[in-house]
């Protein structure tokens, strides 16, 4: 320090105080103390114990914490959601309905520290896509279903009753499935019919794309041939990428989005895009009229569902239980598709939903029959290596790296 | 009032900081753990998460290493796009200096005769903090939508051809940055100039000195402290946005910013070690950058 000392007293008795609290050995072991205080903190962060469910409190505890996805349940003008207030009073269960669900790995991203501790993540039940609960079933975060308290199970429809990552439905229930299948905007653009068609001139610059990768690279598979349900090949998944790849480089894409891809179309910046079955429907009643058409791609469509799990920290399995059971009566299922136009699992809601609006109980898109179930597949569970690498390489497409 | 204490009578103050005061540290206490908690604790489990390597066993999960090479694979990854974040922020830190600058100085120094309309000028730079930032991000993207009026009359007049857009490219990602940050560039500068001494301006004319010499040799001078807040209160939030780059708002897969890549790596691909390797290497980044940009300027304004 050889500048001259500021002329203002204030700051010059600052600085000779500075000088003066010399680095002492005392000081010294201080800061090691403080340091080894703040390591010993931070190894506190990586557990790694085998994992044991919460004790039920359910019996002394009538709450219930319910972490779902936007749009996803019947609501009215007043943002209240029917069915759940009519299971309050029935059940005396206080249910506090959570909108936290916008993705599947930012909402795992977000709870996974906790649960791999064990601890309770605020949600004593979720409802996350296929893919995703079978990675938290993989790597035990879900308690197992009592189906003593669901005896609704039963309704569950058969095709569903024994997936790959479930068989027997032990850990998990679906609570609403869906296509992505391809949306056009009927003013502004002829007939779409096939992935192929997207790439058309006309759409350039105007394509939107779900961020969801099964679903994007899905349908393109589909479109090239490949069941995406069996055992394809690395060859076969990336050649679908490479197609997605050429479209996002020659701005053929206009954007890859999460569910807020509604917004492009809604402002006309894509008049066409892949998306999911039940948006579509909402849009268009916003709308006032038809101004979107959805359909079912000639290559075909991915189904996929969303289940209810319980988290291995909830204390209050048996009110999640009771929450599940309620929701597998076919007229409470019924109900719900009415409002969220995704397709329900529980058998007799379509007979039920013929007492709502019977043009409803016809509509594929929520009760789709087996013709229109043969248009669509499954994508297969992936292992965790080819999860990684498929979603790295996926990402790095958007990232423009 | 504690500065006066301390200015008014300096000989009498020195003593009293000089004991060793045992009352100081007490209250020093909450702060310093405080900072251990929450700075010190985080920081070092980043440093931690960045040297772990991929667990043999599980898959997807992270063991504890001095995997230095998480560092190497990123920065050849993604140095594009840490490139280009440097960029953005730069030319976003510029683009805001240019409007903020004279905004300012019309606040500070034009309207100093009308107090209420100053006050009227500087609500009206405050008042968008009202109004949440992804809202206003959002407001731009309908804005320059193709199916907006920016979009329109460029079309018609053949600015943009068949299939260009103006969101996604990298005019859309500057144009939020220096949007949303114009309001830190323009209040610490006319924290500046609103207690410029105008006699010294006076002076300077009196002096034969052109509007020009003494707008650079007594109004620049003068205000640099509050420029250099201004733009290091730009540009470091600037480099590390990921909203504006973001594809949800003004960005595409070609406007990716470090920021994105690193919410991707946390988010999405769970890649953590990445993920914290990239963010210790943007910390790095901003502090030599902002230790060197204070040491050329000169620290004494800071102080």
């Amino acid at each position: 320090m050889n500048r001259p000392l500021p002329e203002d007293p204030m700051i010059r008795s600052l600085i000779a105080q500075a000088k003066r609290a010399q680095l002492s050995r005392r000081t010294m072991l201080a800061g090691t103390g403080a340091g080894a205080t703040a390591l010993a903190l931070a190894a506190c962060t990586t557990g790694g114990t085998e994992l044991s469910p919460a004790d039920d409190i359910s019996a002394d505890d009538k709450t219930l914490n319910w972490a779902n996805w936007p749009f996803y349940i019947d609501e009215d003008d007043d943002g209240n959601y029917p069915t759940l207030l009519a299971f309050q009073e029935e059940f005396g269960i206080d249910v506090n309905y959570l909108v936290t669900v916008d993705d599947n790995n930012s909402y795992f991203a977000t709870v996974r520290d906790q649960l791999a501790l064990g601890q309770d993540i605020g949600a004593d039940t979720v409802c996350l896509t296929d893919w995703m609960v079978n990675r938290w079933i993989q790597l035990g975060y879900t308690q197992p279903l009592n189906k003593d308290n669901i005896p609704n199970a039963a309704n569950l429809v058969a095709s569903l009753q024994n997936p790959q990552f479930d068989p027997g439905r032990v850990h998990s229930l679906p609570w609403q499935g869906g296509f992505a299948g391809i949306a056009y905007n009927v003013e502004e653009t002829a007939e779409v019919r096939a992935v192929s068609d997207l790439w058309r001139p006309d759409l350039l610059g105007r394509v939107g794309v779900l961020s969801e990768m099964r679903d994007t690279i899905g349908v393109i598979m589909l479109e090239n041939g490949v069941d995406i349900s069996g055992d394809f090949t690395a060859d076969e998944f990336n050649a679908a990428l490479d197609i997605f790849r050429t479209q996002v480089e020659s701005g053929q894409i206009r954007n890859v989005r999460g569910n807020a891809y509604t917004e492009d179309l809604v402002n006309g910046d894509t008049l066409a895009a892949i998306c999911w079955s039940g948006d579509i429907t909402v849009l268009n009643f916003e709308a006032g009229y038809e101004k979107w058409k959805f359909v079912l791609p000639e290559g075909g469509a991915t189904l996929w569902n969303d289940n209810f799990l319980i988290p291995i920290g909830s204390p209050r399995k048996t009110n999640a239980e009771t929450l599940i059971n309620y929701y597998y009566q076919p007229e409470v299922a019924a109900e719900v598709a009415a409002w969220v136009n995704y397709i329900t699992p529980v058998e007799g809601a379509q007979e039920a939903a013929i007492a709502i609006d019977p043009e409803l109980a016809e509509n594929q898109l929520i009760f789709p029959n087996a013709d229109t179930l043969a248009q669509s597949k499954i994508f297969r569970g992936l292992t965790a290596q080819e999860e990684n690498e498929y979603q790295a390489a996926f990402q790095a497409i958007l990232l423009g790296a | 009032m504690a500065f006066t204490a301390f200015s008014s009578s300096t000989a009498a103050a020195e003593p009293v900081v000089r004991r060793k005061s045992r009352v100081a540290l007490f209250l020093l206490l909450p702060g310093i753990f405080y900072l251990i908690l929450f700075f010190v604790t985080p920081l070092i489990s980043l440093i931690i998460t960045s040297l772990q390597a991929p667990d043999p066993l599980i898959f997807g999960q992270f063991v504890n290493a001095f995997n230095w090479q998480n560092y190497a694979i990123v920065i050849e990854t993604y140095g594009e796009q840490a490139v280009r974040s440097a960029g953005y922020a730069a030319l976003a830190t510029f683009f805001a200096l240019l409007i903020g600058f004279p905004l300012a100085y019309f606040i500070g120094i034009t309207l100093r005769p009308y107090p209420l309309l100053q006050s009227l000028a500087l609500v009206l730079v405050i008042a968008p903090f009202f109004i949440s930032f992804l809202l206003r991000t959002l407001a731009w993207k309908q804005i320059f939508s193709t199916e907006g009026p920016v979009s329109g009359i460029l079309s018609s007049i053949g600015i943009l051809g068949p299939g260009e857009s103006i969101t996604g490219t990298t005019f859309s990602v500057v144009f939020g940055l220096t949007y949303n940050f114009i309001p830190f560039m323009t209040l610490p500068i006319y924290a500046t100039l609103v207690s410029l001494d105008l006699r010294l301006l006076e002076a300077g004319n009196d002096l034969y000195g052109s509007p020009a010499t003494t707008f650079r040799t007594v109004t620049l001078p003068l205000s640099a402290a509050g420029v250099m807040s201004g733009t290091l209160l730009t540009f470091i939030p600037a480099a590390g946005d990921y909203i504006n780059a973001s594809r949800e708002f003004l960005g595409s897969a070609d406007t990716t910013m470090i920021g994105n890549v690193i919410e991707t790596n946390f988010l999405v691909l769970q890649n953590f070690p990445a993920a914290a390797a990239l963010s210790l290497l943007l910390m790095g980044f901003i502090l030599v950058l902002v230790a060197v940009y204070v040491k050329r300027s000169g620290t004494e304004e800071l102080l």
